[in-house]
């Protein structure tokens, strides 16, 4: 089967220092998830960012090749992201929610959002948005349409802003840390509403995310990022079972567990 | 763990309203009723809204409360003000989530540690520099840091900072707010085992607030749950697991991100998945058996 993403040799240099990203390889296939796991600095940011030629500035790729499926994105410098970038893969921050234009509604931004990516009416689009929202575990979606952004919640904006990115139905969703922002309870309902919507649209996804418990918990397989590399990737149990860099332990030892008879009745 | 004594803190039916113009009177707190021991790490876990935040803002005395009382050592303190609030606010410091947006950019880490020891008349000249070394090593950083500007250290260096600053005038309380919130997790564990360090140094009381069960569990002796302003339920940490009952602090246990947990489901469904496919494959063994002995029959028939 053709990989819906790989990867080759990518590396990336800030303003000339020393590089962000180093010879980094790895592919992944459709549907798939991936969690990238690491700490600040280690340049899982940047990966997702450079998969999509959204460097920040000052970024420069220095070599390497990036596919998506028969699409080559990135050659030699030579990039091209036309018509793949935010309808064929999307993006979520991890403060997309204030992304969000403030001074107009969550529903005209939103049908705006549709209507550049699909010709439909706006009826249409009203009621695609609706039901997106609603997936998105949100109660009376016909509200948050006529609401501002300063009328929600973190919680309620970043869902609306994950709802929008997942509309056009990509096949890869990169997300930088999405739950992060969220409370605990929010946190693992939008976790399984994107696991489910993996099910129902097969989305591939990259979650970048620093508590490795994170992607132990959405991800088929896990990547572990440090100083630019990957030191260690593999299937999500055997990562969290049998690690096998010493970088990867300690970020395992690092999640907060409870303690006590946690399986017990 | 026993409680020891009468209580260093303690709240009584504390209630906060805010009042907004044209808007309906929020209630951020509730009756809270708490208490805080002499050498006890209170912790306090909840979501955003549930008051943690204001609760800490009212101990400080960043905000004044709507009604209820706030002793300190059997004292009433909650309207203290002029001389008296100064001497308290430095008996009880706070360490909040985001420490970028504690200091001053122009300020040396030094000057920046130094500051309460000078305004506190704690000490002064050369023997508060001698101190601002000390406090360094004492949370795990070098004398160099000092002369360091604020945006030359990383999250967990600006946070260690902090907490030197906080306990340089030795205070009697230590309030962390969401304190290792905006940290990574593996940074996050290395600031607990400082705090865990300090404590059983100094056997300085703390109240620990978070949105994370399993941080708060980890350091505190017991837990208040708080949901919606109120205290839902207060527990003892290590029985947490068995002994809450609120379906609030359930649902906060049950959102707990456990790598431990997975690793369990995933051996689980892996052993399975092994076991269908022993008995798929005796059920095969045995159809093959069966066949070759109706072949066998036929032969001898």
């Amino acid at each position: 089967m053709e990989p819906l993403l790989s990867v080759n040799h990518l590396s990336v240099t800030y303003k000339g220092n020393s590089l962000a990203l180093r010879d980094l390889s790895f592919s992944m296939n459709k549907g798939e998830i991936i969690g990238i796991v690491g700490e600040s600095g280690s340049g899982k940011s940047t990966l997702i960012r450079a998969l999509l030629g959204l460097l920040p500035e000052g970024g420069q790729y220095t070599g390497g090749v990036i596919s998506f499926q028969e699409k080559v994105l990135l050659r030699e410098s030579q990039s091209d992201w036309g018509g793949v970038r935010g309808k064929r893969i999307a993006m979520v921050f991890q403060d997309s929610g204030s992304y969000l234009n403030p001074i107009r509604s969550i529903g005209s931004q939103y049908i705006e959002a549709i209507c550049t990516h699909f010709t439909v009416a706006k009826k249409a689009a009203y009621t695609l948005a609706v039901n997106m929202l609603a997936d998105m575990g949100l109660d009376d979606p016909e509200r948050i349409m006529r609401s501002y952004p300063s009328q929600l919640s973190g919680g309620m904006k970043q869902r609306t802003a994950i709802a929008m990115a997942v509309t056009m139905e990509p096949e890869l969703l990169l997300a930088d840390e999405p739950t992060s922002s969220l409370d605990v309870t929010t946190q693992n309902e939008v976790m399984n509403r994107l696991s489910e919507l993996r099910s129902r649209q097969g989305t591939g996804m990259i979650i970048v995310t620093h508590n490795i418990a994170v992607a132990a918990h959405m991800a088929d397989r896990i990547g572990v990022m440090r100083d630019g590399t990957l030191v260690e990737m593999g299937d999500t149990f055997r990562v969290i079972s049998d690690p096998q860099h010493e970088y990867t332990r300690k970020l395992l030892s690092a999640v907060p567990e409870l303690e006590g008879n946690v399986y017990g009745s | 763990m026993a409680h020891k004594g009468l209580p260093i803190l303690e709240l009584i039916n504390l209630c906060k309203t805010y009042e907004l113009k044209g808007h309906r009177a929020v209630d951020a707190l509730k009756a809270v009723h708490l208490q805080l021991y002499p050498g006890e790490c209170l912790g306090i876990v909840g979501e955003s809204g549930s008051g943690k935040s204001t609760l800490a803002r009212c101990v400080t005395h960043l905000e004044r409360v709507t009604s209820g009382q706030i002793q300190y050592r059997q004292q009433d303190i909650t309207r203290l003000n002029g001389k008296a609030l100064r001497y308290q606010r430095k008996q009880i410091q706070m360490v909040f989530q985001e420490p970028s947006a504690i200091f001053n950019p122009r300020m040396k880490v030094g000057a920046f540690i130094r500051e309460p020891l000078i305004n506190y008349k704690v000490m002064k000249g050369q023997q508060a520099e001698q101190e601002v070394l000390r406090l360094l090593e004492r949370v795990g950083m070098s004398a160099a840091t000092a002369d360091k500007y604020p945006h030359e250290l990383s999250g967990g260096e600006q946070q260690r900072a902090v907490i030197a600053r906080a306990i340089g005038v030795e205070p009697d309380i230590i309030l962390f707010d969401e304190a290792t919130s905006a940290l990574d997790v593996s940074i996050q564990q290395q600031i607990l085992d400082l705090l865990v360090e300090l404590r059983k140094e100094t056997g300085i009381s703390s109240i620990f607030i978070s949105h994370d069960l399993a941080v708060v569990q980890q350091i505190s002796d017991r837990i208040a749950v708080m949901y919606q302003g109120e205290v839902v339920e207060v527990v003892e940490s290590s029985q947490l697991t068995s002994s809450a009952n609120h379906p609030y602090t359930r649902s906060l246990m049950a959102s707990v991100l456990s790598v431990r947990e997975m690793k369990h489901k995933m051996q689980e469904r892996d052993e399975k998945l092994e076991q269908e496919r022993d008995q798929e494959q005796e059920l095969d063994e045995k159809q093959d058996q069966e066949q070759v002995e109706v072949f066998q029959e036929s032969l001898s028939g």
